[in-house]
């Protein structure tokens, strides 16, 4: 009878391709799982989570922009990307030192006029780590066998690893709470705390500055034609390797700026935190369709909303097999992700 | 005895050949050196080379996905993880403590299999509907895969003991004879003898049989038109699929395959240190067994063993000796106050030593792919199709060049 329908519809059930129904099905399947366990816990508790949520999306979503970026102009996968993210966190800590920011003492405008020089710098030396990565692993393999550049990257992930493991040792490491502990109430008994607001604004302010540049600079546009077809950018008198190596710039910079926002946010780092935070990451660009801009800002907040709601309704202990299964089928059911098109493989 | 002589001088010059020879006599007088050199106190070497074999036996089995197939397997280690787990949980008292309040005792040779048998099974259940996926997605999915099975074995406490994991696992029972001359009792034909943590010779020797026998498995499997079907695929994978080569189905048993040998190797693991436990499964296992093939020597099988070889006796035998070793030559050279420990983080120079592990999987695996892409000991079809520079095509004739 499947047989039939299926036969009569092109494969088709519903106007949905098999793989799509299930993949519907087991999306129903987990809000009505979800759903009582929300119920159970109240109103202010749920808003307390969807802020959370897009707190945690934000910095996901700056991590992602640069996996989704490099992936759409070089199609590989930077593994050693969620590793300058916690090099970002690293580099900054004796930065703020430097800068004269010490927890509970600074305040205000010396904050602001302390921390901007501190993501400055703390940017560009993460992009100029990510663009020598890129000369040295990725680009003496751009026309290996794509097995290979994938095997260097983990090699540079792992070295990076090392090296900061090596700096700093097995330990969990303090970051300065810089940020006002303030709450600010938004009515309902619910508050939304200062840090949150800061941290997504920072975020929405780097993500609007990253989609001004891409789609009004002759760089941005030189990026976009090279991630459609290098070859005839190149015949137009586009420099690849400057603009492969702004991309890598680019994405490095926003990546070392979610660094510090996390260690701002969260208080506390290891040398392989960058290992699970690149997966999420990779998992929402995934989501929101690799090589799409405003899909890795989507799938960003989705994942960081989904772990939270994970962490909150389902258990912790689980939350990390979730988000890892989410990535499993979302690659299985629709590779393309939310926002792509689907791509043949080149 | 000349028809020996003959294979000999017929593959004197092949490496393959060399190196599998070199291997074996090196495998039948490590123990009886061990013990020599150290005065019979071999044991724990003996062991470590015990261990060492779990590995090599694991890069064989990766080097199936990764080096014939050509599919980059990052969640390697999640297939050894089911081998040793299932083992742990049909041959230890667990279960009696789990729903089913009924502990089970499957002998060691019969829970060997059942190990290799559920690990194929989840590598056909992960592959079925991953393997039609891009190659770098497929990395993705299995390091994703990595990550979730150990996490699952922690979480399901109630059935493998949660953060403890499960101990006191059935050690293998064996045969007396396969301990040989070296258990000190040649021929007691006892059989049922367990091996235990005071007799590490026996887990040596039955490593060494279990690698011998997958060797000659796997070799046969290379030569087979399977192999050849593999190959193809790495190579081009629309040209396999246009001469007729199912590639799902192809890949699908490459990645079978790959997983059932680690399953084994895991079952075997479980018994030997009768403890298993979700963190001894981590992606650093992943990454450890794929530098061992990139090392060697992707798609050549003595290649990835010398690899596995090399690298496993660098991270777990030098490294952990290396910080006391180190220390003391700085503090013979009169660089003392390297050793010192400093509040600003400094912890000692021999304690650097110590951490070097992962810049070591680094480099191995960037600067082979960079400099030698066919690894130490390459295979021969290997070699001529990663050196990739040498075929880019036909050059224009020199006068026109500019």
């Amino acid at each position: 009878m499947l047989e039939r329908i299926r036969s009569a519809t092109g494969g088709r059930i519903l106007g949905l391709a098999p793989l799509d129904l299930i993949g519907l099905l087991v999306l129903a399947a987990a809000i009505i799982f979800v759903i009582p366990r929300v119920a159970d816990r109240g109103a202010g508790y749920l808003a307390q989570v969807i802020v959370f949520g897009i707190a945690l999306g934000a910095i996901y979503a700056l991590v992602a922009l640069g996996y989704t970026m490099v992936y759409g102009i070089v199609e590989l996968i930077n593994f050693a990307h969620g590793d300058v993210f916690t090099l970002g966190a690293f580099i900054s800590l004796p930065l703020l030192g430097a800068f004269g920011l010490v927890e509970d003492k600074s305040h205000g405008i010396g904050l602001l006029l302390g921390l901007i020089p501190v993501f400055l710098i703390t940017m560009a030396l993460c992009a100029l780590v990510n663009v020598a990565i890129e000369r040295v692993a990725y680009r003496p393999l751009r026309n290996a066998p794509r097995l290979a550049p994938l095997i260097t990257a983990i090699g540079m992930s792992s070295i990076l690893e090392g090296a900061m493991f090596l700096w700093r040792g097995p330990f969990n490491i303090h970051y300065p709470d810089l940020l006002p502990a303030n709450q600010i109430p938004i009515g309902g008994g619910v508050t939304i705390s200062a840090k949150s607001v800061i941290i997504v604004g920072v975020a929405i302010i780097l993500v609007l500055a990253l989609s001004l540049f891409i789609n009004r600079s002759t760089l941005g546009k030189a990026m976009r034609a090279t991630a459609q077809d290098r070859d005839a950018a190149q015949l137009m008198g586009i420099n690849i390797n400057a603009t492969i190596a702004t991309t890598f710039f680019i994405g490095a910079a926003l990546a070392g700026a979610g660094g510090i926002i996390y260690g701002l946010y969260f208080g506390t780092l290891t040398a392989f935190l960058g290992f699970t935070v690149g997966l999420y990451a990779f998992t929402a660009a995934v989501f929101g369709g690799i090589g799409n801009i405003p899909g890795a800002a989507l799938g960003g907040l989705l994942i960081g909303m989904f772990s939270q709601f994970s962490d909150a309704y389902v258990d912790t202990a689980w939350t990390q097999v979730l988000i890892f299964a989410l990535l499993i089928l979302v690659l299985v059911f629709r590779p393309s992700g939310l926002l792509g098109m689907r791509v043949p493989e080149k | 005895m000349n028809r020996l002589l003959a294979l000999a001088r017929a593959n004197s010059r092949n490496p393959n050949a060399i190196a599998y020879a070199a291997m074996l006599i090196a495998a039948l007088l490590y123990p009886e050196v061990a013990q020599f050199i150290t005065g019979g106190n071999g044991d724990a070497l003996v062991g470590l080379a015990a261990d060492a074999g779990v590995f090599v036996l694991l890069a064989i089995g990766l080097n199936v996905v990764v080096g014939f197939a050509g599919l980059l397997d990052l969640g390697y280690a999640a297939f050894f993880a089911i081998g040793a787990y299932t083992y742990a949980m049909i041959a230890s008292n667990e279960l009696a403590t789990s729903p089913l309040h009924h502990a089970i005792h499957v002998p060691f040779w019969i829970a060997l299999f059942v190990g290799l048998f559920v690990a194929a099974l989840a590598g056909a259940l992960l592959g079925a509907p991953t393997l039609r996926l891009r190659g770098d997605y497929l990395a993705i999915v299995t390091l994703g895969f990595g990550e979730i099975v150990p996490r699952v074995y922690r979480n399901l406490n109630v059935w493998t003991g949660g953060v403890f994991g499960i101990s006191a696992i059935d050690p293998p029972t064996v045969p007396r004879w396969l301990g040989g001359p070296w258990s000190g009792d040649p021929f007691g034909f006892l059989t049922d003898l367990q091996l235990t943590s005071a007799n590490l010779t026996g887990f040596y020797v039955v490593i060494v049989i279990i690698i011998i026998g997958v060797v000659i498995l796997v070799n046969n499997l290379q030569r087979s038109r399977l192999g050849r079907a593999w190959m193809a695929i790495r190579e081009d994978e629309t040209a396999a699929a246009a001469t007729g080569v199912n590639t799902v189905n192809i890949k699908l048993l490459a990645f079978a395959i790959g997983a059932s040998t680690s399953g084994f190797a895991g079952a075997f693991y479980g018994a030997k240190l009768s403890v298993v436990n979700s963190d001894q499964f981590s992606f650093t296992i992943s990454i450890t067994v794929l530098s061992m093939v990139v090392l060697g020597g992707m798609g050549n099988i003595p290649g990835a063993m010398i690899g596995g070889i090399l690298l496993y006796f660098i991270l777990y035998k030098f490294l952990p000796d290396a910080p006391n070793q180190v220390a003391s030559l700085f503090q013979s050279v009169g660089l003392g106050w390297l050793n010192n420990t400093n509040p600003n983080g400094w912890p000692g120079i021999g304690e650097e030593v110590n951490r070097l592990k992962f810049i070591i999987f680094g480099l191995i695996l960037v600067l082979i792919m960079l400099y030698r892409p066919q690894g130490l000991l390459p295979s021969r079809a290997r070699r001529l199709e990663l050196t990739h520079d040498e075929v880019t095509g036909i050059a224009a004739p020199r006068e026109l060049q500019t």
